[in-house]
């Protein structure tokens, strides 16, 4: 096979696992930036006199969460089937 | 007991971001990979088969009008059929490629039901902006499930559909009950807060 389609087959794979890498700590990292410009969104910073609701949903915490949720359930064991059929079909 | 409405938006905003997280990765790594494990195949249609089932409850505690109820329940049943139809087509109990259709079919009926629903003009408040935008982002959003069922192996149509999803989910996020758009509040909406 000519090196330079190899190459760039590599070089492509290489991408998209990176994207797929990048995409739980893009989340989780837009829900800090949030926490972070807009603290009084983190009720449990300041609980008293708050309502049970207002302390369970707490949305950059969810959304911090959904990305580290993704990463360990969804993006791991997506990269390591990613690069076993990289490996299979060398 | 109730939960106030803008954090039904947000913990649906999640499901949703899951969602649409799941799609992009699998538009990334290809269908192959992606059915590689068993249970990852079923992650992104059960979900979003749970998602319908979680709007029951909404439809039944959310009462505002008899229009919020309607649009609730066809939510719910759009929702778990495309959810149902997926999950039937990635089992290999469903062949026909006209259940790819429930796809856009979901979104036309959320984004009717989203406009339907709002009563209220665009910059009445927040929550009636976003609902009339919601709305038609779905109805504009068909397009790319409705493209995906014609390519269902493109990576580029299933990463549109995927967009689309995660665009919705960030504006369920942006949702408030009683907040200005582009400082447009009306005295009728009520008091603002947070």
């Amino acid at each position: 096979m000519n090196t330079t389609f190899v190459t760039e087959a590599v070089q492509q794979h290489d991408i998209r696992a990176h994207t797929i890498s990048l995409l739980g700590p893009l989340v989780s990292a837009a829900g800090l930036v949030w926490a972070i410009l807009q603290p009084d969104r983190i009720t449990l910073l300041h609980p008293h006199g708050q309502g049970f609701w207002w302390l369970l949903v707490e949305p950059p915490l969810l959304l911090v969460a959904a990305g580290i949720v993704f990463v360990l359930v969804v993006a791991r064991p997506l990269l390591a089937d990613l690069e076993r059929h990289r490996a299979t079909t060398r | 007991m109730q939960p106030p409405a803008e954090m039904v938006h947000w913990l649906f905003a999640v499901g949703i971001l899951f969602v649409g997280l799941c799609l992009f990765a699998e538009a990334l790594a290809g269908r192959e990979v992606w059915h590689m494990r068993r249970w990852r195949k079923y992650l992104w249609p059960g979900l979003t088969f749970v998602l319908g089932l979680f709007l029951w409850p909404v439809m039944a505690f959310f009462t505002n009008s008899a229009i919020h109820m309607y649009a609730h329940g066809s939510w719910a049943d759009a929702l778990m059929l495309a959810g149902a139809a997926e999950l039937g087509l990635v089992h290999g109990r469903l062949t026909s490629p006209l259940w790819r259709f429930t796809w856009p079919l979901a979104f036309v009926v959320t984004g009717t039901a989203f406009i339907v629903h709002e009563q209220n003009p665009w910059f009445f408040a927040r929550s009636a902006f976003l609902h009339h935008l919601i709305g038609w982002t779905f109805i504009i959003g068909a397009l790319a499930p409705l493209a995906l069922a014609f390519r269902p192996r493109s990576a580029a149509f299933q990463a549109a559909f995927a967009a689309v999803i995660v665009v919705v989910s960030i504006q369920l996020f942006t949702d408030r009950d009683v907040a200005p758009i582009f400082g447009h509040l009306s005295p009728l909406a009520g008091q603002q807060h947070r």
